[in-house]
């Protein structure tokens, strides 16, 4: 009898949760906050991160990536490669609309590739996309793409918001960039630089009705106030970047911490181009004086994992089984005496001020773990432009970077590690090994054997050296209890608040 | 008003220094509005897209053509357009201004209303405890910097009283008092707090100067009350380092309390440069900073007018 009661109260206390939580899912609003605001409104030249990660919730590409990196529809419900791998056809979703009400048709998905093509743009993914020929709109709902030569990673390089379709009309008005109107789950209502976000739910998107009728995001530039607001309540869901703000979330009974690795990088980059650092051996000394994990712990209180160059879940391999990734100091002096430096040398590792938090501490740790080989470093931090400025011009000995993911490895790394790169000026380094395996990886249409092709590319690099790769840190988001079906997912993008519902 | 006249015809001068100071050094400073949009990505772009880009930001012409167009513009009541707001400089700044302004006067008032008692008494009781302790208080207060201040303040108050920080939703003096004035206290108080420290030194001591000179006991002896002496004869001559000291300390305000702004996330003009200056809005800071020194020469005029009116034996300008 007792035992009938019990069951039959935990059904009633069941059904009345049900239905508690049935009636919430209506009417409600998102308050989100982050300490870095979004810079503009132009989803083909945006690359901050708070930029892209706003922009992902209005604009979309033809295509997105899941949790697992899959390519799975946004605007196009099918894709194919023609069998010589140089014509790609999409198919367009005829629900799909903007959000001033017309269909996303192909002249529009023709017009944006011609935007980001066109050089006046200065688009930032234009580089992934020079392998378009031509663009042929059969009919309103197919595009077909006409590639100059195989290249199997612009269907990834399309998932990206930098590739967002953005309606023919705006980019005739030339309003792209003044005035947000894509096909997305949210609408932007409001825009006020550095303070606020005002987003509504779209009802017409074609993905279905959103969770939420909408999200206030607010920027709060301190991650500690943040928390704080997170415990009085006024803050539902939030983005933090500072690991030592994340790792206090789960000791509020009522907030949830949610990490993901990601796909960018902490990295050490050497210079090759300048002495000593032109001798393999001086710069295999230094990837075998590195201890990876105490750089993690110490810099990081070990909120991430090391990393070997690809940071892709599906195409990673383990990184112990790359070149000294254990720590071998014997071996590392050795190394330096071979390439007679058996005292040492003097450089300058630059870093970029609190971006990320970790740089200051990660060149101090190296710093001691370099000085065991002789290698005397003298730390540099600089604001971010600063860093950017030299970064860019390669005017460094070493940097300390965070250097962004892509969710294909040839489109993250063909920029660096390919003799037509664009970023080769900042490499410093490339062999005939690493340019043939990137060219062979990109035409490969296999994924079984583009995999064993990028595992060869990646142990070439670690064994080379032009950089030594430490480790990926977490993506943070912090939200309430009541909030469910937030996906983390390794590109950070905050997509599935679209189907986030807040419970009671 | 002769020295006024002339006080104010160096306006222009001062300003036009300024501005060449601001615009040269933002431009020296590595980095541009296309870097700072792009971060490293600017590396893949190719020159001609560069080039576009650089016409879209105003930054491709040589710097002095850049520099006489701003001129030109100012002179029309022009700043320029801000590439992060879309909008006019000037107007954005005036968006900014109030919120500053007013975090500004509540710092000062609860400076003066509890540094200049506690410096009286602080005098008055020169040498005792309880001097002691308001010394020991005050040297705490200048000592603590305000991002510890105020996040004590925020994780204390707001958990255990439910005073909150804006939450980027600002409420505006004339829509909401109320809620404004419960958003701005906190960090009123923060900013207030070693601005009272350093108002409760400076009139200790500039008070026991005065209580040790002659007209003062020449006072006392005429059989004045110890009230009388200090509330008339003493503390109207105190005050002239007092109201040096927070006409300064005002004019810095002014120009945004950039850290206190940043914990309580309010959208005041400190906050606002800091982002323009990160972003590479090269026509937001020059106008801001203008807009800032202009704002802190009228402080100082004002605090040498004030002179006057505290000591009329100071004839401005009149040798």
């Amino acid at each position: 009898m007792i035992h009938l009661t019990r069951k039959l109260l935990s059904g009633i206390t069941l059904a009345a949760m049900l239905g508690i939580a049935t009636v919430s899912t209506q009417a409600a609003t998102l308050h989100m906050a982050w300490s870095q605001d979004a810079t503009g409104l132009d989803p083909h030249k945006q690359t901050a991160f708070s930029s892209l990660r706003l922009l992902e919730l209005i604009y979309e590409p033809l295509v997105r990536v899941d949790a697992s990196l899959q390519i799975i529809p946004a605007i196009a419900t099918s894709w194919e490669f023609s069998k010589d791998g140089k014509a790609l056809t999409f198919k367009l979703d005829p629900k799909a609309k903007f959000q001033d009400g017309t269909a996303v048709t192909s002249a529009d998905v023709k017009a944006s590739f011609e935007r980001i093509l066109d050089e006046k743009t200065g688009a930032a993914a234009r580089a992934n996309f020079l392998s378009i020929a031509s663009i042929d709109t059969p009919d309103a709902a197919t595009v077909v793409f006409h590639l100059s030569q195989p290249d199997v990673p612009i269907l990834t390089a399309m998932s990206d918001v930098n590739a967002a379709i953005v309606p023919a009309s705006e980019i005739k008005a030339g309003s792209i960039g003044t005035k947000a109107v894509g096909s997305g789950p949210f609408k932007l209502d409001k825009w006020d630089p550095n303070a606020k976000e005002v987003l509504s739910a779209n009802k017409d998107w074609a993905g279905g009705a959103t969770g939420v009728d909408g999200i206030e995001i607010s920027v709060l530039p301190d991650e500690a106030a943040i928390l704080a607001a997170m415990r009085t309540k006024q803050i539902d869901f939030a983005l933090l970047n500072d690991p030592l703000v994340a790792t206090l979330v789960p000791k509020e009974p009522s907030l949830q911490l949610n990490r993901e690795p990601v796909l960018s990088y902490h990295v050490l980059q050497l210079n090759p181009s300048r002495k000593p650092m032109t001798e393999l051996k001086v710069r295999q000394a230094i990837s075998c004086a590195i201890d990876r994990q105490e750089v993690l712990d110490t810099a990081s209180l070990g909120e991430g994992k090391v990393t070997g160059p690809l940071t892709i879940p599906a195409m990673a391999t383990d990184p112990s089984q790359l070149f000294c990734y254990k720590r071998d100091v014997e071996k590392a002096k050795k190394l330096m005496a071979e390439a007679g430096f058996a005292d040492g040398f003097s450089a300058t590792v630059i870093g970029a001020t609190g971006e990320p938090p970790t740089a200051a501490a990660e060149a101090q740790v190296i710093q001691s773990q370099l000085a065991e080989i002789g290698v005397k470093l003298d730390i540099k931090m600089m604001e971010l432009n600063v860093y950017v400025d030299a970064w860019l011009k390669g005017d460094f000995d070493m940097a300390i970077a965070l250097n962004g993911g892509r969710a294909d490895p040839y489109t993250m790394y063909n920029r660096y590690w390919t003799k037509a790169g664009n970023l080769q000026k900042v490499a410093n380094y490339i062999d005939d090994t690493l340019d043939s395996l990137m060219q062979k990886g990109r035409a490969e249409t296999d994924p079984a054997k583009r995999k064993v092709i990028f595992a060869e590319f990646e142990k070439h690099l670690a064994e080379v050296s032009p950089w030594i790769w430490l480790y990926t840190s977490y993506s943070y988001t912090a939200q309430q209890k009541n909030i469910a079906g937030f996906v983390p997912t390794p590109t950070g993008t905050l997509f599935s608040l679209s189907k986030v519902t807040i419970q009671q | 008003m002769n020295y006024l006249m002339r006080r104010l015809t160096a306006f222009p001068l001062v300003l036009l220094g300024v501005s060449i100071l601001v615009f040269v050094a933002i431009r020296m400073v590595p980095g541009d509005s296309i870097t700072a949009m792009l971060g490293t990505e600017a590396g893949l772009l190719t020159p001609a897209q560069r080039d576009s880009l650089a016409a879209y930001f105003g930054i491709d012409q040589p710097w002095f053509v850049q520099y006489w167009r701003w001129i030109g513009g100012i002179l029309h009541g022009n700043l320029g357009i801000s590439v992060t707001y879309g909008r006019p400089v000037l107007d954005v700044i005036l968006e900014h201004f109030p919120l500053t302004l007013e975090l500004a006067v509540l710092s000062m008032i609860i400076a003066l209303i509890v540094g200049l008692p506690a410096g009286i008494f602080a005098a008055t009781h020169n040498e005792k405890p309880s001097d002691l302790g308001v010394r020991i208080v005050a040297m705490v207060g200048q000592s603590t910097p305000s991002f510890v201040l105020g996040l004590l303040i925020i994780y204390t108050l707001s958990a255990g009283f439910g005073v909150l920080p804006a939450m980027g939703e600002f409420a505006p003096l004339w829509q909401d008092p109320l809620r404004n004035l419960s958003q701005l206290i906190l960090p009123a108080i923060t900013l207030g707090f070693a601005f009272a420290a350093s108002v409760t030194r400076i009139s200790r001591s500039a008070m026991l100067d005065v209580l040790s000179d002659d007209y003062v006991r020449t006072a006392r002896s005429k059989g004045a009350s110890a009230r009388s002496v200090i509330w008339r004869h003493a503390l109207p001559n105190a005050l002239i380092p007092v109201v040096t000291l927070s006409g300064i300390e005002f004019g810095y305000l002014l120009g945004g309390a950039v850290i206190v702004e940043q914990i309580y996330a309010l959208p005041g003009l400190g906050r606002m440069v800091l982002d323009a200056i990160q972003q590479r809005d090269y026509a937001l800071v020059q106008g801001s900073v203008l807009f800032i020194a202009l704002n802190f020469m009228i402080v100082n005029l004002l605090v040498d007018l004030a002179y006057v009116a505290l000591d009329p034996r100071i004839r401005l300008g009149e040798q």
